[in-house]
């Protein structure tokens, strides 16, 4: 049976470049995904409020979507759905209370009880594909590129949800070890971004994606690897505003890791829309020798 | 800065409806600092989340309302995973803001952000800051 997919909103619009990587890849893997052919918004953030249950519904509408196709498990690319679909599915088959108020406020929907699993590709990578696995399918290995692992936080916390240790997680590491890359470990590899503050507090935001540039650069790393397309947001788009405000900051090139997975596993450099990141991406890639050239 | 504390200062409703919200033992704060210590967003906020813990301990509202800690705070869950009583700070401060768009104030004006940025930005940037900035 296929696996249910579940893009989320940004995949289809400012993060094509990890949708149709990641889907490249899964398909060379042969991982059978298939996308809900019917889906809404996730809401991004998981409801923090215990007296508002109505953020809960949009995600657990789109698990109640994945059981009624009878499949049992949903996979996600983008951290933050995963984190906000996760986090409904663990309150829908946990609390008793609030599971049997929402099942009542969506009468027209069978009952929901958490019994899809909810995973993101890494951890689907780890625990049922297994990295040995991976390892034989690679073509074009990123040998000699020094990445460094950047978890942000919707991965690793709360713990309810969390892929890995919060503060000592390897999962990463182990991708991109596993791909070939020289991972360069830093200490600013969970901190966050500045998240939705690009829009309340832009300059706090642009202060910690620096503090994790920077961070990262100090270790010798070549480029990030990430998971979120709000961090790609705030450590690649808005990277020309972090290089022209900090003296000594440099160019570091944003990968998502479904990216780096599909030119090792010998995707073309096209089907990554490389177009979407920073331009010293692909060329870095070209530099290593990883793909022969960049993408016109 | 020395605060005076009575009756007369304590905001118990605001207290209590912070406690309601957020579904946190407010009271079970030992005053470790670890919150603090580990807040990605430290050096920006005025209240450094172990006073603001105190501050809310003795329903010092007004302070809290002026500070810009809640407003700041990206939800990264950090102090949440660290902290030693098992206290979810980051629902704490959810419970702070919702106190404020309840009342139907936004923190930001979706109208005011130039239209070139809202082209650039991926939807679950703005998902997400309008769901915890605005009413």
């Amino acid at each position: 049976m296929s696996i249910a997919y579940y893009p989320g909103c940004t995949l289809k619009t400012k993060g094509k470049n990890l949708e149709k990587s990641a889907l490249a890849a899964m398909e060379v893997l042969g991982i059978d995904v298939e996308e809900l052919p019917r889906w809404n918004c996730c809401g991004a953030v998981y409801s923090l409020a215990d007296d508002d249950l109505i953020h809960v519904v949009a995600p657990v509408r789109d698990l109640v979507r994945v059981a009624e196709r009878g499949q049992d498990t949903v996979i996600t690319l983008c951290s933050m759905c995963y984190n906000t679909l996760a986090r409904a599915n663990d309150l829908m088959k946990n609390d008793e209370e609030k599971r049997k108020t929402i099942n009542d406020f969506m009468d027209e929907e069978p009952d929901y009880s958490g019994e899809v699993r909810v995973v993101h590709l890494l951890d689907y990578l780890r625990d049922e594909y297994g990295w040995d696995k991976l390892k034989e399918k690679l073509k074009s290995p990123l040998n000699g590129m020094k990445v460094a692992p950047y978890y942000g936080c919707t991965l690793l916390r709360p713990k309810e949800v969390a892929l890995d240790h919060p503060d000592r997680p390897v999962l990463m590491h182990e991708f991109l070890e596993t791909l070939g890359a020289d991972v360069v470990d830093f200490p600013n590899a969970m901190e966050c971004c500045g998240s939705y503050q690009v829009l309340g507090n832009p300059d706090a935001a642009v202060e910690v994606s620096h503090e994790i540039l920077s961070g990262a650069a100090e270790k010798g790393a070549e480029a990030l690897a990430l998971t979120c397309p709000l961090c790609d947001f705030n450590l690649g788009k808005r990277q020309d505003i972090i290089l022209e405000k900090y003296e000594g900051a440099s160019e570091v090139p944003i990968y998502y890791f479904t990216q780096l997975l599909a030119v090792a596993l010998g995707v073309a450099p096209e089907e990554c829309h490389f177009e979407l990141n920073r331009d010293s991406a692909a060329q870095l890639l070209k530099d290593k020798n990883i793909i022969s050239a960049v993408p016109a | 800065m020395i605060r005076k504390i009575s009756p007369r200062t304590i905001n118990d409703d605001f207290r209590r409806k912070v406690k309601e919200i957020s579904g946190q033992d407010i009271q079970q704060c030992f005053q470790c600092g670890t919150c603090s210590a580990s807040c990605p967003m430290g050096r920006m906020l005025d209240l450094l989340p172990r006073k603001l813990m105190s501050l809310l301990q003795f329903g010092q509202s007004d302070a809290i309302a002026a500070a810009n800690t809640a407003w700041v705070c990206a939800s990264c869950h950090t102090c949440m995973v660290r902290c030693p009583r098992g206290i979810d700070i980051t629902k704490v401060m959810e419970a702070i803001r919702q106190l404020t768009l309840r009342q139907n104030i936004n923190r930001i004006n979706p109208s005011e952000i130039p239209a070139e940025e809202v082209n650039d930005m991926p939807q679950i940037a703005m998902v997400s800051g309008f769901r915890k900035l605005t009413s």
